[in-house]
């Protein structure tokens, strides 16, 4: 039974309760913060992608008006900074491990990528620090560079790093190798695909930034950070690269403006501010221009893979095989090396019963941008192989794609289903949402819609992608068996004040998904107390115990269950008390609507009496039970959460132009309990709109030269709000069945799912003229070049439509 | 450095700027104004739109000196003002957002209202697509623009009901032809005010 009011807890679509100060201006992002004798950073960033520093001069710079301090990578060295450290270590098939080279704060000696950071210059003002940096003179002799997957695999590759031959971090592998080869021999078809997994920016809307501050009164250091995850970032600061004990360290990350996975690593520029506040002994801020965040925020996916599925005679699926390759980038981000593999190749079964997978991924280092998680974070790369290769196969044996995927479901009686990469899936209905997401798009009046938009000279097609994706990370003692070097838990502390009032801190940090308002919710329904009496805090190291923070869609699932879990304590406690106060057994005592009772009767404390009884212990079983109401607790899940589901879309494709429009998108997901529908479905929203972008518009491109191509809003193509529909959002949960709250995930559902979904939609349309591959992002040039290339001979309006 | 004079927020400014000081630069850095955010070098992201003189600018794209003698209105301006020990009521398009779930991260928001409400006040009617056109000149990367469309479509039936309007809510303005239907960014340079559009 829900204890809190009407429409206030859990199932309610409650307002946020954090918009009034966004929409009213008074957010505070860490831009906003002008501490008292304010100075500011701007770094100076190899123009190269690969060079070796001969000299750096700073005597104009120095001289320069208001400029402070100009820094390099040789004072770095001095001062005995740490290099960045990788948080995930990867085994090689061999039993070696993968190769780890330093990645200094400043560059040092050498230049790996354009952007790299090589000098750090303060002053009074940004504009006096950003005349200043332009007058640093660095002698660069430029070496050869390598920035694509297919050159750093060749022969006589330009080398990232001498102590990776053939720019190899590592060759890794997943699966049974022997297996796959039998079934593959036994298989009556076999089908294969070659695939570029496009790389990607993650440009979220507000730039990074850091202000730090060393106080040489308190010994003690305050940084303010665009961060997911204060507590991980104040962890690598004091162990590895600071070197300062915690206790010495607060780490703030205030409202921060998307992360979308770019502000979970620890990043030089966060060390180097607190750093040059104790060289100038004040305050240094940093905020990067929306170019410099293109050369220095971690970039995403960027795979080349080949994929062969084997089918029986009843396009059963026998076996899959899949060979990746994996851009690193120059240095290893913070989680980079688990991206490609332990997020990637064990989603490699999606909903489906694959008997047999072997996956072997290749990371290889390149002249470019570090890569790391962007939003879905390998499990993309993953649903986009399967669903393009599922298509391809049905389209290969003749069958309905959207019946072969129904054929190789795993059926809801086969949970918990051990796959064959590792996991073990908990609970799922794939053709429950399958068939909502048919039914939403009107799948049986496809045709209908095909045929009058050739009458309009347009293709028409559909697409679908039922994806499966794993969240909620994760068991620390397993990824720790996979190289992880820190848990996966959440911590929350619940107090309950003395009049009943509740104030949670979490570990988990918002940065747009609204848990300050579903948070909340989740205490309404437990506690039994008004929202309005609830209120939540993130997002500073002085005031949380302890967290992990927030990526791979683990808030609700791991952070959201932390709060249950103290909330049970406090629960507890409470019963305890109250069995005093109504001179009861504890065992008598239940809890629910907010009021403890005896059970069977009609005695009863409320949750404000107790809490009252708690902190003014003068009728009290003060010698079995402590004072005070407020309980900690740390959650380490049992297993990922794994949310599924079918997204469904429909373009039209202009064949004259190329221009590809997305005409409707209708989705299911199941992310297991929904705490607040409106908060779940703008989630969802947004991870189309990102998926989109990627299927359509995105990419980091690169020249062989390793220089970014792609580098501003005027050149990377961001999804605008012309550039889509509106979206139908179905859902269908099936609870997680192994935390607290049942709840899966959802905040990447839609970048995972809808890619495929996009692509198979544009291929579908463009089967007619015997179009069967596209790239992503199919950009109009592209599609127009796959028309004129399938059809040279026939003029791309001949589809029986007029102009 | 010069000496300019502006209006920010109804209240009357005297301040030095340089000649390369950007109008984002001085809201933000000078006055103080944070609600007013950068999120790109190029002015394409729109999170700096403000009005000036009750036309919605990108604020990275004017200097401050162009603002001398102007009237700015900022996200901060644009609610009705907090009463003694009360709190500000918000615009009917701020309202709408909140109601809509048209904001994640807060970030790209004071921008798109504050471009939202001027094709409100030029269009008391936008469908779907004259929403989606207007807005192109702002990035959003949390929300998927789909709930930002639904909070614009229903301020718009709010604020044409009457709801009550913020100091800078007047529909007055409608002057013939201001109907901006299927047009791009570029119409509302354009576009002159009506009759006391945005006066202030």
């Amino acid at each position: 039974m829900s204890a809190a009011a009407p429409g206030e807890g859990i199932g309610a679509s409650v307002a946020r309760r954090e918009d009034r100060r966004f929409l009213l201006g008074k957010g505070r992002y860490t831009d906003d913060i002008l501490l008292p004798e304010q100075t500011w950073a701007v770094f100076v960033r190899s123009p190269h992608a690969h060079a070796a520093i001969r000299s750096i001069d700073a005597s104009r710079a120095l001289a320069a008006p208001g400029v402070l301090a100009v820094l390099t990578g040789a004072d770095v060295a001095a001062d005995g900074l740490g290099g960045i450290p990788c948080g995930w270590q990867i085994t090689n098939k061999d039993g070696s491990k993968m190769v780890e080279p330093p990645h200094p704060a400043l560059a040092q000696g050498k230049v790996r990528h354009a952007g790299d950071p090589v000098v750090m210059v303060i002053a009074e003002t940004r504009a006096q620090a950003k005349e200043a940096a332009k007058l640093v003179d660095v002698g660069y002799e430029p070496l050869p560079a390598v920035a694509h997957l297919r050159n750093a695999a060749a022969q006589g590759a330009a080398q990232v790093w001498d102590e990776a031959p053939g720019n190899v971090c590592f060759d890794w592998h997943l699966g049974d190798a022997a297996a796959v080869d039998a079934a593959f021999a036994a298989a009556h078809r076999v089908v294969a695909i070659d695939l570029v997994n496009n790389r990607v920016a993650p440009n979220a809307i507000e730039p990074r930034a850091a202000n730090g501050h060393f106080d040489p009164v308190e010994d003690r250091y305050t940084l303010y950070t665009t961060s997911q995850n204060p507590h991980l970032t104040r962890l690598l600061l004091g162990a590895f690269t600071l070197k300062v004990p915690e206790h010495k360290l607060r780490v703030v990350a205030p409202d921060v403006g998307g992360g979308f996975g770019s502000k979970i690593f620890h990043y030089a520029e966060e060390l180097l501010v607190l750093w040059a506040s104790r060289r100038v002994g004040r305050p240094v801020k940093w905020t990067a221009e929306r170019s410099e965040s293109f050369l220095s925020d971690a970039h995403g996916r960027d795979h080349l893979s080949h994929a062969e599925l084997a089918l029986d005679a009843a396009g059963k699926f026998l076996a899959l095989r899949v060979s990746t390759l994996a851009n690193l980038g120059a240095y290893l981000s913070t989680f980079a090396p688990a991206i490609p593999t332990y997020l990637y190749a064990t989603l490699l079964s999606g909903p489906y019963a694959i008997p047999a997978i072997y996956a072997e991924v290749k990371a290889l280092f390149t002249h470019t941008v570090p890569v790391d998680a962007v939003r879905g974070a390998g499990r993309p790369e993953a649903s986009y192989l399967l669903e393009r290769l599922v298509d391809k196969a049905a389209l290969a044996i003749g069958a309905d794609r959207v019946e072969l995927r129904r054929r190789n479901f795993i059926q809801p009686d086969q949970f918990p289903y051990q796959t064959a990469v590792a996991l073990q899936y908990d609970t799922g209905d794939y053709e429950a949402t399958l068939d909502l997401a048919l039914a939403a798009i009107d799948y049986a009046g496809l045709e209908e819609r095909k045929a009058a938009a050739r009458a309009r000279g347009k293709l028409r097609g559909f697409g679908i992608s039922t994806y499966l994706e794993a969240c909620g990370i994760a068991p620390s003692a397993l990824v720790g068996a996979l190289g992880a070097r820190a848990g996966l838990y959440e911590a929350a502390t619940v107090r309950v004040h003395p009049t009943g009032s509740v104030t949670v801190f979490t570990g988990s940090h918002s940065h747009g998904q609204g848990h300050e308002t579903t948070f909340a919710q989740l205490v309404a329904e437990q506690l039994g107390v008004p929202l309005a009496s609830v209120e939540v805090v993130h997002g500073d190291t002085d005031r949380i115990p302890f967290g992990m923070g927030t990526y791979g869609s683990r808030s609700a699932a791991v952070g959201g269950s932390a709060i249950v879990k103290a909330m049970d304590k406090i629960v507890e406690k409470g019963k305890k008390v109250a069995a005093h106060l109504l001179e009861a057994s504890v065992a008598d005592v239940e809890f629910a609507g907010g009021k403890f009772r005896i059970a069977g009767t009609d005695r009863e404390k409320t949750f404000g009496e107790v809490a009252f009884a708690a902190y003014v212990p003068h009728n009290y079983p003060i010698e079995t039970v402590e004072p005070g109401l407020e309980d900690s607790a740390f959650y380490d899940p049992k297993n990922f959460t794994f949310p599924a589901g079918c997204h469904a879309v429909e373009v039209e494709v202009d064949p004259e132009t190329g221009v590809v429009e997305v005409v409707d998108v209708a989705i299911a997901d199941d992310v297991g309990v929904v705490i607040n529908p409106m908060i779940v479905d703008g989630q969802a929203h947004g991870g189309l709109a990102h998926g989109i972008g990627q299927a359509l518009y995105e990419e980091c491109v690169y020249d062989d030269a390793g220089q970014l191509l792609s580098g501003s809003f005027m050149s990377y193509c961001m999804p605008r709000a012309a550039d889509l529909p509106m979206f139908r959002v179905g859902n269908h949960a099936t609870p997680c069945t192994h935390n607290p709250t049942g709840v899966k995930g959802v905040g990447e559902v839609g970048a995972i799912g809808v890619p495929p979904a996009v692509i198979n939609a544009v291929l579908d349309a463009l089967a007619p003229l015997g179009v069967t591959d596209i790239e992503m992002p199919a950009t109009p040039e592209k599609v127009w070049r796959a028309i004129a290339a399938a059809a040279p001979a026939a003029p791309a309006n001949a589809t029986g439509g007029a102009a | 450095m010069a000496t300019i004079s502006l209006t920010v927020n109804e209240r009357a400014h005297v301040v030095d700027v340089e000649p390369r000081t950007l109008l984002v630069e001085l809201l933000r850095e000078q006055l103080r104004l944070t609600g007013t955010h950068v999120g790109c070098d190029t002015s394409q992201c729109g999170a700096c739109t403000v009005w000036v003189d009750g036309k919605s600018i990108k604020s990275c794209a004017m200097l401050a000196l162009e603002a001398a003698g102007a009237a700015v209105t900022t996200i901060e301006g644009l609610a009705e003002p907090a009463p003694p020990g009360g709190s500000p009521r918000l615009h009917p398009m701020q309202a709408a957002f909140n109601a809509c779930h048209g904001l994640q991260c807060g970030f790209c928001t004071p921008g798109m209202v504050m471009s939202a409400t001027e094709l409100v006040r030029r269009n008391p009617r936008p469908s779907e697509d004259d929403v989606r056109h207007w807005l192109e000149g702002n990035l959003c990367r949390c929300t998927g623009y789909h709930n930002i469309v639904r909070a614009v479509i229903e301020a718009a039936a709010a604020l044409g009901a009457g709801a009550g309007q913020g100091p800078g809510a007047s529909i007055a303005g409608q002057g013939p032809g201001a109907s901006v239907a299927g047009q791009g960014p570029g119409a509302k340079i354009e576009l002159g005010q009506g009759p006391g559009g945005g006066a202030r």
